[in-house]
């Protein structure tokens, strides 16, 4: 854990709303793209003479285009359901963290340039008679730091009576502001990666083939079992879609040596693509279309290329929004895939039915060394669902979870489900130059953790997003917790599958010591 | 920020990573090192040169597991495990490793 310069928020049993204190977090900003990362994405490099004129067009068009943002824009009336609900409020307790605030940095230009009342109350100079103010260099920036103090987890919106989406005016104002010249590099950088050699992580074919290869060493080590993690297989049935951090870092790669042995178990033949080797789609937190729709395209293309009948999504939570939602829009149609599944459909939904199905041998009380609970990824809890029925993307991850372990526990229902407070580092955020905003916007949902904990015995907190499990490897140590104490759902899937011809590396040593 | 290291000067990005991976010498890892205030041990070295040889031969710092697995082979089993990683690099092995190693910093959803 790296030393801090800035207070960590001390948990107590409850989230308290805190007293406003203005600008604490306005120094907070990630870096910004230089033209090497802007370029590529079709923006452009640096901020020109006429910024005032473009932000002005960027969000004149994207009011054109986007209805909602529109209606965003106009509806709200201030009535302040919103604002204790945002996690980086609550962390920080920068009034401008408040959604309706953050809202208003950009509302209020909206409404001087595209409303009668802010261009009549403009001209005769005091357009803040109707909450509206002239577009100035510095708004930009502000812009830039607060719209970054968003994780477009939409919590907010599920208070708004309005129904206002918080995460559409983010993704606006990002887009504005990135084509404008000020874009974020982390976002933006990452997009370039995905363009060119096929994920986020910039893994080429031969270090993503070399990676795999040590999987299945280490899955027939601990086994017996040879579990096969293909690449570029044409002919298979899945092409498995995941997050390049599944390949990489910890406890992500834990889940997808358990997508592998239920695909093992269940009898069906699957692949991985090096060229769609990325299920995150980093268009969506930067608010572009085109950006979006060209990352989607390259499952497409990878689909048809092998050949598959049906596309499998693995746990990222941002991921399955856009495929959940917008896949179809982005890419398709998928008249090509086997009609008799879903498209695409989440390795939860395959894992729940293979459990009911029975073709899955588990023995649960191989994770008796652990109590879960179940962390909510804010995408999945409010923009999908899963299964066929209402609240499935709720119901299918716990009955999997229950399925495999036998001590579960939820948090504070205020937490869970379409309540489910965000992991801090979601929409853009998980990248070093914001770790305090990500630090202090985990709070809430670290509270919450620490009540099971302390009341429950709850030990481990299962997660199917990247992110997430990689934002609270780093922020739990701070909240006095251990890195290791986040899991991958498959994780649990994986420590409780019994192989067909399994012989656990333990037994096999007592085997061995008896003869 | 440029670093000074031993009467030269190597370029960084802003967040301390070496501008072009063929000029690193060891004397760049130390020189980090020392701005973080930690003393680079054998231990250090181990990794820092794995992860220098692994990033040769495929472009790309090598992934969690299979970085412990070869801390494991090498210094056994006891250490090959993230958390002996973090121990040796507290802002971990990914990112503080791998800026003291000259490799670019690993991006996504690490």
């Amino acid at each position: 854990m790296a030393k801090v310069d800035y207070e960590i928020p001390e948990l107590q049993e409850y989230v308290e709303v805190p007293e406003l204190e203005s600008g604490t977090m306005a120094h907070s900003a990630p870096y910004v793209a230089k033209p090497e990362f802007q370029e590529p994405l079709g923006y452009v490099g640096e901020v020109q003479d006429d910024w005032k004129e473009k932000t002005l067009d960027a969000m004149g068009d994207m009011l054109g285009k986007y209805r909602g943002l529109q209606v965003f824009m106009d509806s709200c009336v201030k009535c302040g359901s919103c604002t204790d609900k945002c996690h980086y409020y609550l962390g920080t307790k920068d009034p401008l963290n408040m959604p309706v605030a953050r809202q208003d940095l950009m509302r209020r230009v909206y409404r001087r340039y595209f409303t009668f009342a802010g261009k009549f109350f403009g001209k005769l100079g005091m357009p803040e008679f109707v909450g509206a103010k002239e577009l100035e260099r510095e708004d930009l920036d502000e812009w830039f730091s607060y719209y970054h103090q968003c994780s477009q987890c939409r919590r907010c919106s599920v208070f708004c009576p309005y129904g206002i989406d918080t995460a559409e005016i983010t993704m606006a104002a990002r887009e504005i502001l990135a084509r404008v010249g000020i874009g974020q590099k982390y976002s933006n950088e990452i997009i370039g990666k995905v363009y060119k050699i096929g994920n986020n992580l910039g893994l080429p074919g031969p270090a993503l083939e070399d990676t795999l290869e040590g999987l299945e060493e280490d899955v027939e080590d601990e086994t017996g079992v040879k579990v096969l993690y293909p690449l570029d297989k044409k002919g298979a049935d899945i092409l498995l879609v995941t997050p390049s951090a599944d390949f990489f870092a910890e406890p992500h790669v834990d889940g997808l040596i358990g997508y592998g042995k239920v695909f093992h178990e269940a009898g069906v033949s699957w692949t991985l693509s090096t060229t769609a080797s990325e299920a995150a789609n980093f268009g969506m937190f930067i608010g572009s279309y085109e950006n979006m729709r060209k990352i989607s395209l390259r499952i497409r293309e990878a689909a048809l290329e092998l050949g598959v009948k049906r596309i499998v999504f693995g746990e990222c939570g941002h991921a399955w929004r856009v495929a959940y939602s917008f896949l179809n829009t982005l890419a398709g149609p998928f008249d090509f895939l086997d009609p008799e599944y879903p498209v695409p459909q989440h390795i939860l939904e395959f894992t729940w039915n293979e459990i009911q199905k029975g073709t899955l041998n588990l023995d649960p009380s191989r994770n008796d060394d652990m109590t879960l609970t179940f962390h909510d990824s804010c995408n999945v809890a409010r923009a999908t669902r899963m299964g066929d029925e209402p609240g499935g993307q709720f119901t299918i991850p716990r009955n999997v979870i229950k399925s495999v372990c036998n001590n579960y526990v939820d948090m504070d229902p205020d937490t869970i489900y379409e309540k489910t407070f965000c992991c801090g580092g979601g929409g853009g955020l998980l990248t070093d130059d914001l770790m305090e905003i990500r630090i202090k916007g985990g709070m809430p949902r670290m509270t919450a953790l620490n009540n099971v904990i302390e009341e429950s015995g709850v030990t481990h907190m299962a997660a199917i997003c990247a992110i997430c499990k990689s934002q609270f490897t780093k922020i739990l140590p701070y909240y006095g917790m251990e890195m290791d104490q986040i899991v991958s759902v498959h994780q649990l899937v994986s420590n409780a599958l019994i192989l067909t011809g399994q012989v656990d590396e333990d037994d096999e040593d007592t085997d061995e010591e008896a003869a | 920020m440029p670093i000074e290291v031993n009467g030269k000067t190597f370029e960084t990005d802003e967040e301390g990573y070496l501008a072009n991976i063929n000029e690193w010498e060891p004397g760049v890892a130390e020189v980090m090192a020392k701005e973080d205030e930690l003393e680079l041990t054998d231990e250090h070295w181990d990794i820092i040169n794995f992860l220098r040889e692994y990033y040769e031969e495929y472009q790309i710092a090598p992934a969690v597991r299979v970085l412990t697995k070869a801390v494991s082979k090498k210094l056994g089993k006891e250490k090959g495990n993230s958390k002996y990683l973090y121990g040796l690099f507290p802002y971990g092995p990914g990112k503080q490793a791998c800026r003291y190693a000259g490799l670019p910093k690993p991006t996504g959803c690490v």
